[in-house]
């Protein structure tokens, strides 16, 4: 099995009566684009918060990179939250050096990565701006630096694409990627569902307080698959037999259930007696589909 | 550690830099300085002479009233009475005084002085009461004789047996300054550190630092910051309003008695008379006692404003919460006056044990003399109550800066308390 960077067990929170999360349990392995998924007031954010450390679980077990999750795992840990943002009345790079030092590094060093993530983004020229003076998606580009700046082993992003623009957001996500590439850890909480389906690896599914799916995005799309298919014929004579049912059909683009028993193929051999065959596609369920599901299910 | 040292050299330097507070900096000891030099600017100007006219049907004020050193009397004419009242801008006359029987009036063609008809009427009152008793067969002689002056020099028994001289006017106006002087710090740093609070939490700022740091982490560094920038200016101002006040001192004293320096003998006379004006007052203890309760009293306030301050989401919310915590301050600001008339009883002794009023009033009942035992049952009282405070507000704070877009209620903050980290 491949090595985890954290793993929760049972984590309990509550916030009076409220339980905000009731035994979740996750496992981020390392080097995996982990998304952490689920609607709004499920307990997203308070399981960040605990990772962070920025509350504690009332009961449950956290482990970071093989040891108990303790306070000087903090500079291994990197958060850009849902709710961010910068001190308006100070300069870019007075602020920036300041979270940065936040997080541990001496101002030397925290000022030469500056530079180099300011260069590389190409915004070095706001470094003497006040913060006020940006616009809302120059400001997300800087939270984005300082919560990289330190280089963490586990990143966690809250929305991160929420506030750019289509161009910005590209930028970011090629910055993530890249990350992930060198071999950083990363969470990754959204509600948009397409983005999940292009960059993660891993998913969590968390609903009331509970992981109601958790594991490889292939495997869980399997797991969701039913047995339903695309057939897209060359005429519309394709009729219903012993083997599958047309669930739907438009012009010569059937949807097809295969019968309960029977394989892959012998539908397709079936069909094959009736007509020919241009595209033969297993349906495999969008992320969309499967949170809907699961959520309803649950 | 240096942690919390980066956040305190932020809040400061931040606060430091900014515009107002430079302007109060300067501006603050020109206040100061304006409150000393204006009223004694006000006096001088009364000082100049006036003449008063008196119109009377024979002698009988006229001949009594006396001359003063800024005022003088002459009895003038009727005609010349009745052309003043209709035209006085002619005249020479400050006044004109109008005496028909018992009525009195006083005619001008400008706003009269008050100290002017007061001294008019009490020289007057003294006329007309000598009269009433040379009428009663009083002889004046008599009466002279038997007016006494008593001056009474009270002296404080000290612990070790020697006896100093009490100076209950040097010592409330010590108590005063001091009093308001920590009044002040606590109402504009407890405030400052709250509007911090909710800058960082509507800027969204507080949750990517608290990532960093601990909730209580930030919230000390911030009071921490906020008290040297108090310290900070509190020293500039000291310094600010001794340079001005000795440059006003030389723009306003006479010439001459500048030119020519003090030479020894008259300096320890100076000397001798300051020490017997601020005798009986412990000055040192003063000083120590003025530092702690300035920096204490502000620390349990300020851990409460902090607290305010993350459980609302703009400053238009606060009112009310920081109603009752200002409550005692202002009640504090209040019973000042009638504290220094008793400053020993047992409405002083409670409100200066009481750590929500103990600075203000302590500092207040301080130059009076206060029993050792006392002073250190008050300054327990105010660091148990400021671990306290800050223990409380730091449960508050954690919870508070992360909640948002909702009506804090005083319920909802009672709950947070019972909240785990």
């Amino acid at each position: 099995m491949k090595e985890s960077i954290f793993i929760a067990k049972d984590v309990v929170k509550e916030y009076g009566d409220y339980i905000a999360l009731n035994k979740v349990s996750i496992t981020v392995p390392k080097g995996s684009i982990y998304g952490l998924l689920g609607p709004n007031g499920a307990g997203k954010t308070t399981l960040m918060r605990i990772i962070n450390q920025i509350t504690a679980p009332d009961s449950g077990s956290l482990i970071f990179d093989g040891a108990p999750l303790s306070k000087h795992h903090i500079s291994d840990i990197g958060y850009l939250p849902e709710e961010r943002g910068l001190y308006k009345k100070m300069k870019v790079g007075e602020q920036a050096l300041y979270l940065a030092q936040l997080k541990g590094m001496s101002y030397d060093e925290a000022l030469e990565k500056l530079k180099f993530w300011f260069e590389k983004l190409d915004i070095l020229s706001w470094w003497n701006k006040k913060v006020e003076e940006l616009s809302k998606g120059m400001a997300q580009k800087i939270q984005f630096v300082v919560t990289v700046i330190h280089e963490p082993k586990l990143l966690i992003f809250d929305e991160p694409f929420s506030g750019f623009d289509p161009i910005n957001a590209a930028i970011i996500r090629k910055e993530i990627l890249e990350l992930s590439q060198k071999g950083t850890t990363i969470i990754f909480s959204t509600h948009r569902m397409e983005s999940v389906e292009e960059i993660c690896d891993h998913i969590a599914l968390i609903n009331k307080a509970q992981t109601i799916l958790e594991g490889p995005i292939e495997k869980i799309k399997k797991q969701f698959a039913n047995n339903s298919y695309e057939v897209i014929t060359t005429d519309k004579v394709l009729n219903e037999n012993d083997y599958f049912s047309i669930i739907s059909q438009k012009e010569t683009n059937y949807s097809l259930l295969l019968k309960e028993g029977k394989t892959q193929q012998e539908a397709l051999q079936s069909i094959i007696q009736q007509t020919e065959i241009i595209s033969f596609r297993k349906e495999i369920p969008s992320m969309e589909e499967i949170f809907i599901k699961a959520i309803n299910n649950a | 550690m240096r942690k919390i040292w980066l956040i305190i050299k932020r809040e400061y330097l931040v606060r430091v830099r900014k515009k107002a507070f430079i302007v109060m900096t300067i501006v603050g000891p020109l206040l100061m300085a304006a409150l000393m030099i204006v009223p004694t600017y006000l006096a001088n100007e009364t000082q100049e002479l006036r003449t008063i006219a008196i119109e009377e049907d024979g002698f009988e004020f006229t001949n009594q009233i006396e001359n003063t050193d800024f005022l003088h009397f002459s009895k003038i004419p009727t005609e010349e009475a009745t052309l003043l009242k209709n035209d006085f801008s002619e005249s020479n006359y400050y006044a004109l005084l109008y005496i028909e029987g018992d009525n009195f009036t006083l005619y001008s063609n400008q706003q009269i002085s008050l100290t002017v008809s007061k001294a008019i009427e009490n020289q007057l009152e003294k006329i007309i009461e000598h009269q009433k008793l040379k009428a009663a067969g009083i002889d004046l002689t008599i009466l002279s004789e038997a007016q006494s002056i008593v001056h009474i020099t009270t002296k404080i028994i000290t612990e070790d047996g020697s006896t100093t001289n009490s100076k209950a006017e040097a010592s409330m106006g010590i108590g005063f300054i001091c009093g308001i002087l920590i009044y002040m710090f606590i109402f504009m740093y407890g405030t400052m550190v709250m509007r911090g609070v909710i800058e960082e939490k509507t800027s969204r700022i507080v949750e990517v630092i608290i990532s960093s740091v601990k909730p209580f982490q930030l919230m000390m560094g911030k009071i921490l910051g906020v008290a040297l920038v108090g310290l900070t200016q509190f020293a500039l101002w000291i310094l600010l309003t001794i340079a001005i006040a000795s440059v006003a001192e030389l723009m306003f004293m006479d010439a001459s008695s500048m030119t020519t320096e003090l030479n020894s003998t008259q300096q320890s006379i100076l000397l001798s008379e300051l020490s017997n004006l601020t005798g009986g007052i412990n000055l040192m203890q003063i000083f120590v006692s003025f530092i702690f309760y300035f920096l204490a009293g502000y620390l349990m306030y300020s851990s409460l404003f902090a607290a305010v301050g993350s459980a609302v989401d703009a400053e238009a919310d606060t009112q009310q919460f920081v109603l009752p915590i200002t409550i005692p301050l202002i009640l504090a600001f209040i019973l000042i006056q009638p504290i220094m008339e008793n400053p020993d009883g047992p409405l002083a002794f409670w409100m200066s044990i009481i750590p929500f009023t103990s600075p203000v009033i302590m500092m207040v009942r301080l130059p009076f003399g206060v029993a050792n035992w006392e002073l250190a049952l008050s300054m327990g009282v105010l660091i148990l109550s400021f671990i306290l405070t800050t223990y409380l507000a730091g449960k508050i704070y954690r919870t508070g800066i992360l909640m948002y877009g909702k009506k804090t209620s005083y319920k909802e903050l009672w709950k947070w308390l019972s909240y785990k980290e």
